[in-house]
């Protein structure tokens, strides 16, 4: 067990000479300082994790080696020479190929031209398609995704699929650093098998990646060193993962101890009402047959694959998907299927797995997009009153820490876990009673997270009824009450949280994919 | 940190919970405005992130009209001057203002020019034709709105619910809308002269023309509703991000369709006083003022994408290009060179817009 001090970066053992080293990276933008003295070494062969909360700079780190972004103050060394990043060419011709957390393919192009995308494989002008295919057929081979076919559009594909081609991409650069920020965000534990498969491969031929994650049984699992980013700057490098305490983690991200554990529930009384009722729901060659009862105060947790039909269920319990088979009560009363506005008026709030691209108006202010689906109510007559929105939504920032409170940012200036927040306090304001909540935690660090838990917890100990959708299953059996186990859209067990574990689940789900 | 939540929830104005009357966290939090929005908020949102480049729209007339006084001194510093000015915006003032609201919904709409005909021509061949002569002049102004909201719920219905594509659908309105009112006036002009009418019209109040009345009226209207009404904020947020419309409840299929009969009817009220301005009902009418309308709502700083209009920007598009189009005239410069000049400054502000949306997403 090493102890680590926050305070001064640790300084990285020098046993390797280190591909990459940077020393001092500052970067502004508009007067917000987004780095702040970054140091960060990286040697060859070896898994480089990145740790950090949102807003702690990684993205930006990750775009300055990419040359997307120039860095203001600081030196980059490439094998102990000056690098050259000014642009994303010469970051590719030296060797750092960077797969992107927002999936940076083009829907309309094939598999094999997006991976040969910028360099395409080329005789006098004309692209050489057959030899395009080939490779990409290999690289896709490499990866474990041989069923791809090199000519399929990309469009077509799942987001899983998308990842897998942007990995095809990184790999097609021959690079000697491989970035990848977030890669399994997307990707269920057997495509996260393989993709650690071809880390490993990677790293045995010598290849470095640096590897952002907010999981850190992952990272336990690929990562040789850590470096932790807070507020822009190290506040530890080259710390080793296999002896370095995750309570030691938590406290240098989040500079304050976090116990990383779920509160403990109270019993939900058994003559609590139910207020979300859902009876043989089916929709055609989704999901079939879903039952389920959630009462005042309650959690009710999905647990499922990437896939097998979790977050359809919630979009079609709030009509936003129209039913084939069965019916929703809310409180009693059936909810006229396939309309959203019913669902919102009934009092169904859902907070989608995609924030940014369903939820939010990203560059609207903060209270705008607290009182989305409310604002006719601060209406007199068809007249809005800001300013009582704006006291409303502040409040309601306030009762959620929501930091800082400033209702007149825009809603894309705000982290992850701020972003979920806001969508909390949208169906807070509205007086929602069934909460619908879909990767609570996606994209949220893991100081984050532990207040996240306490908010899910405390709302359903305010009498509501909470639906909470997840891909870690621990996340799922922690939070929920009751727990139903999905796969293929079918739901395989129900039963209090407490008397299944998470082998028990994933033998059931493993089984149910099989079958 | 869980254990410090509920309190903090609590001061939120929700009730202690109890199992068998639950109460949402924040029910109460939604009917008591406590807080008090600060001085420097309002001013800052009611400002927005336009003051900047209202300030460059104003700067841009100014230059204009400077140029104007160098040139063609009293001709064009005249109170007269000022009244063509203001009368050769107002019709597709109008027409822009409506342009405002689609473009700021996520849409386009190409069909207002022909609107504009069709409208005037339906209008006037009433007049010519059918009209007995103890029917109200009232009727015709009717007829020109319904015939334009018509139009514009056609297009509306095929967007929204025939899911075709914006431009597509008002492309083939723009071309079917245009043969419908040459079929209806023969390809013939129609003079109007329905004396009551026209007086009505053609008066002065306070010395302005009727006209530029409408305009402003207009231009007021639509701003009180873009910027203080429900019907404003759908606009921005369907424009915005229509999936987090549709799963926030708000009804994004039928907002579209008011938005193009909103277009529509502002495009009537174009045809309506086209038909005043030019005592006659023609199929020409309004020809390419659809663009004039586009270039107006996007030099004003209206975001092409959605998701942000401006109707103060708008007026101060279409006043530019009208005092642009009169500093030509008065100098007896070619319309040639006048669409140069047009060109240069849409490429101009679009390129500034574009500066702008980049400084305000990175900070």
């Amino acid at each position: 067990m090493v102890t680590v001090d926050p305070q001064p970066p640790v300084e990285p053992s020098t046993d390797a000479a280190p591909l990459l080293q940077m020393r001092g990276i500052v970067k502004h933008f508009s007067g917000v300082r987004a780095l702040d003295g970054v140091d960060l070494d990286v040697r060859p062969g070896e898994v480089h994790c990145l740790l950090g909360q949102n807003g702690a700079g990684k993205s930006t780190l990750i775009k300055v080696l990419a040359g997307a972004h120039r860095p203001d103050a600081g030196t980059v060394e490439w094998n102990g020479r000056t690098a050259n990043l000014s642009n994303p060419v010469a970051a590719l011709a030296t060797g750092i190929a960077t797969m992107y957390q927002e999936l940076d393919v083009v829907d309309g192009l094939t598999i094999a031209e997006n991976v040969y995308l910028g360099h395409e494989l080329a005789a006098g002008g004309l692209t050489r398609r057959r030899a395009a295919h080939t490779r990409t057929r290999e690289l896709l081979a490499r990866l474990g995704h041989d069923e791809l076919p090199p000519h399929r559009e990309v469009g077509n594909l799942s987001a899983a699929g998308k990842q897998v081609v942007s990995m095809a991409r990184a790999l097609s650069h021959d690079a000697r650093l491989i970035i990848m920020d977030e890669p399994s965000a997307v990707l269920d534990s057997e495509e996260v098998a393989n993709l650690f498969r071809v880390v490993r491969q990677l790293t045995a031929a010598g290849v470095a990646v640096l590897y952002i994650s907010h999981r850190l049984e992952e990272i336990r699992q690929i990562g040789d060193r850590i470096t932790v980013l807070k507020d822009g700057r190290t506040v530890a490098t080259g710390l080793p993962v296999a002896t370095t305490s995750t309570p030691d983690l938590i406290r240098l991200m989040t500079g304050r101890t976090v116990e990383q554990v779920f509160p403990p529930r109270r019993t939900v009384a058994a003559d609590a009402q139910p207020l979300l009722h859902v009876e043989g729901l089916g929709l055609r060659g989704v999901f079939a047959d879903v039952s389920l009862t959630v009462r005042a105060g309650e959690v009710v947790g999905l647990a499922g694959l990437v896939g097998s039909g979790r977050s359809e269920i919630l979009e079609t319990i709030y009509g936003a998907r129209r039913a084939t088979a069965g019916r929703v009560e809310v409180a009693g009363t059936p909810l006229r299927p396939g309309s959203v506005t019913a669902a919102v008026q009934a009092g169904i709030g859902l907070a989608p797995e995609e924030r940014k691209s369903q939820g939010l108006l990203l560059d609207e202010p903060v209270y705008r997009n607290v009182t989305l689906s409310t604002f006719g109510r601060f209406a007199k007559g068809p007249m809005l009153d800001e300013r009582a929105e704006r006291s409303v939504a502040r409040d309601q920032l306030e009762a959620l820490e929501l930091r800082p409170a400033d209702p007149e940012r825009s809603a894309r200036t705000l982290s992850g876990g701020n972003q979920q927040k806001l969508m909390l306090a949208r169906w807070l304001v509205h007086g929602c009673r069934v909460l619908l909540l879909d990767e609570p935690t996606r994209g949220v660090d893991v100081g984050a997270r532990a207040e996240i838990y306490g908010l899910i917890h405390a709302l359903a100990e305010a009498g509501n009824a909470v639906v909470v959708v997840s891909s870690e299953i621990d996340e799922v059996l922690g939070l929920a009450d009751r727990v139903l186990v999905i796969a293929e859209g079918r739901v395989l067990h129900s039963g209090p949280a407490d008397q299944i574990d998470e082998h028990r689940v994933l033998d059931l789900v493993m089984e149910g994919s099989a079958a | 940190m869980s254990d410090q939540l509920p309190p903090s929830l609590a001061a939120a104005g929700s009730v202690p919970p109890d199992p068998d009357h639950p109460t949402p966290l924040a029910r109460t939090a939604a009917t008591s405005h406590g807080g008090v929005a600060t001085p420097s908020d309002q001013a800052r949102s009611r400002l927005g992130g336009g003051a900047g480049r209202n300030v460059g729209l104003v700067i841009a007339l100014v230059v204009l009209c400077v140029v104007g006084v160098a040139t063609a001194g009293e001709r064009f510093a005249s109170l007269d001057n000022a009244m063509t000015i203001l009368r050769l915006a107002a019709v597709y003032g109008v027409v822009a203002i409506g342009m405002t609201f689609v473009i700021t919904g996520g849409g386009i709409d190409l069909s207002v020019g022909s609107v504009i005909g069709l409208s005037s021509v339906w209008a006037s061949t009433l007049a010519t034709q059918t009209m007995a002569e103890d029917t109200h002049w009232i009727v015709m102004v009717f007829t020109a709105l319904a015939v334009g909201t018509v139009c514009g719920v056609v297009n509306g219905v095929l967007i929204a619910y025939g899911k075709v594509v914006a431009f597509i659908a008002t492309l083939a309105m723009m071309v079917g809308a245009r043969g419908l009112a040459e079929i209806i006036a023969n390809r013939r002009t129609q003079l109007v002269e329905v004396d009551a009418f026209l007086d009505a019209f053609r008066t002065e109040i306070l010395g302005i023309s009727v006209s530029v009345w409408i305009f402003a009226l207009v231009a007021v209207a639509g701003w009180v509703l873009l910027n203080r009404t429900t019907f404003g904020r759908r606009t921005v947020a369907v424009g915005g991000n229509p999936e987090a419309a549709r799963l926030a409840g708000i009804r994004v299929k039928r907002h579209t369709m008011y938005l193009y009969a909103l277009s529509g009817l502002a495009a009537g009220i174009g045809g309506l006083m086209m038909l005043v301005r030019t005592t006659s009902g023609a199929s020409t009418h309004g020809q390419l003022y659809e663009l004039d309308a586009i270039a107006a709502v996007v030099v004003g700083g209206t975001l092409l994408a959605g998701g942000r209009g401006t109707i103060v920007g708008t007026v101060f598009g279409v006043l530019i290009f009208s005092t642009l189009t009169n500093v030509f005239v008065q100098n007896d410069l070619s319309t040639s060179a006048q669409s140069v000049a047009k060109g240069l400054i849409i490429v101009v502000a679009v390129l500034l817009q574009q500066q702008f949306a980049a400084r305000s997403r990175r900070t």
